[in-house]
């Protein structure tokens, strides 16, 4: 049976290259790179290599860069840093990706006093809400880059640069972080242009391994470890350096910078945009999010009369891979906090089906994805009561 | 995370339809918890004991997931054929055991086709 995947916005397969890269650093380099010896001054080399890679990626410095387990904990570490005190004011967003959302209610619940900020019905935040949100108590901004269920660009630069002059009059300034998983192998990256204080990134998004991200915390500023321990990361993250996870990254951060990522992400586009087009002309179909202001890899429908998990199950035994924002494929029973934040009734947001796409499909796949889709979505829907 | 018995079943779902004049129907659940279910009875009456009265023809329509179709599919197998008091004997536990478990989240979906059922019996019952 033929086999596709579309779920590259839950994780990538590890590119060959970067699989490459990491081989060396399990069986021979396989040095701590804390230690003095040569085994250890190679693995740091390693290191510091990787840092410069993604610090010419990101345009920031290499001592501007942590390693660090993946998003979950680079997210968590500037939140219960920024409030390790759980004082003061933190403003977000009701669709944040569950890293920050779960570590922003429990700050809440312990008596940080949080702003959660309602998208727009387009799957965009309004920058001039979170702008006007901001108290004096203020400490932290964390928005996403891009929201990982419906692709929806958020105005991270637009925040930045606005904050910048609202923070030229303040005593404390309103610091900034980034949640940018799923922008990283899509969009532009530049610190400068996000002007952002925090940004956390995530290895396995972009053909990386899993297990492994980074944190960028902006020179002059410091926050707590999350982990105590050892002295690595000038004390700022303890824990033995993934050496092979690190190179990893790097590998997976330099292609991003090559002009064949350029060409493949124009390919993608055009399959993204393909897809869109192709499956709402089916009926009883919609679109979340603004088309004008998504990434057209990662694409959200509404399926009128259907139930997400039941839709998902028919395109899985066609061996079609995607996902499903439907609280029954979930385990809790509530539909997609995202779906519900933008505005979608409760009984629409269960018929939600995400497809994001990635290096490894073609255009053969969409049109195979198109046709089993379409007689899944005949089927489900003779078995609804509602017609 | 499904029992092969629940993909069987939701692949091929016994007793999907509706029926033309049913003698009632019960319909449970809601599209805000994403389950709905209908279940359409035709029932041979027995004018000694009602409750002897026989499950003639039963189908459903659902909307939901695997689990909600493959429970609203055991259900009308296991009722078809039978008289109303032996219907309402069926419980959870025999669905469970002909759907080879179900994922814990997904237990209250037994209880929704069930439910169901219940519904449009004691609805005839009523009238009768």
């Amino acid at each position: 049976m033929k086999q596709i995947y579309f779920d590259n916005a839950a994780t990538t397969p590890v590119d060959k290259e970067v699989l490459k890269a990491m081989e060396p650093y399990f069986l021979v380099e396989f040095g701590n790179a804390s230690s003095i010896h040569n085994f250890g001054q190679r693995a740091e080399a390693a290191i510091l290599k990787s840092k410069d890679i993604i610090a010419d990626f990101l345009k920031c410095q290499a001592q501007e860069i942590i390693f660090t387990s993946g998003a979950t904990e680079s997210n968590n570490t500037v939140l219960k840093s920024v409030f390790v005190d759980f004082k003061g004011h933190l403003i977000t967003t009701l669709f944040e990706h569950p890293a920050i959302l779960e570590t922003a209610k429990y700050l809440s619940q312990n008596g940080v006093d949080v702003t959660f900020i309602k998208p727009e019905k387009n799957g965009l935040i309004d920058s001039q809400k979170v702008l006007k949100a901001i108290k004096k108590e203020t400490r932290l901004i964390s928005i996403m880059y891009v929201n990982n269920e419906i692709g929806t660009i958020q105005p991270i630069g637009k925040i930045g640069k606005e904050l910048v002059e609202i923070n030229k009059k303040r005593e404390n300034p309103v610091l900034f972080h980034t949640d940018a998983v799923q922008a990283m192998y899509f969009l532009p990256m530049q610190i400068d242009r996000l002007r952002v204080d925090f940004m956390s990134i995530s290895g396995h998004k972009i053909y990386g391994p899993k297990g492994m991200g980074l944190l960028y915390i902006k020179d002059g500023l410091k926050l707590k470890p999350l982990l105590h321990g050892g002295h690595q990361e000038n004390g700022a993250r303890a824990g033995t350096y993934n050496v092979p996870g690190i190179v990893g990254l790097g590998k997976a951060v330099e292609l991003l910078s090559k002009a064949e990522h350029q060409k493949e992400l124009i390919r993608i586009e055009k399959l993204g945009n393909y897809l869109i087009e192709k499956v709402m002309e089916l009926e009883g179909v919609s679109l979340n999010g603004d088309p004008q202001n998504k990434l057209p890899y990662n694409s959200n429908f509404l399926f009128k009369n259907v139930e997400g998990e039941s839709l998902l199950l028919k395109l899985d035994l066609a061996g079609i891979a995607c996902s499903t924002g439907s609280a029954c494929a979930s385990g809790s029973l509530s539909a997609s906090h995202v779906l519900l934040a933008i505005g979608i009734p409760h009984e629409e947001a269960h018929g939600s089906l995400r497809i994001s796409l990635g290096k490894m499909n073609d255009k053969s796949d969409i049109d195979y994805f198109l046709e089993i889709l379409s007689k899944s979505l005949t089927e489900l829907r003779s078995f609804s009561p509602f017609k | 995370m499904y029992s092969k018995e629940v993909l069987e079943h939701f692949k091929n779902p016994r007793n999907q339809g509706q029926i033309d004049n049913p003698d009632v129907i019960g319909q449970v659940g809601n599209p805000v918890c994403g389950d709905v279910m209908k279940i359409y009875l035709k029932i041979n009456q027995n004018s000694k004991d009602i409750n002897k009265s026989k499950i003639e023809d039963i189908k459903f329509e659902t909307l939901g997931c695997a689990a909600a179709i493959a429970c609203s599919s055991v259900v009308t197998e296991n009722t078809k054929g039978k008289t109303l008091e032996a219907a309402l004997k069926i419980n959870k536990d025999l669905i469970l055991k002909k759907l080879g478990g179900l994922p814990l989240p997904k237990v209250h979906c037994s209880m929704l086709a069930l439910e169901g059922l219940e519904k449009a019996i004691k609805e005839y019952l009523a009238k009768h």
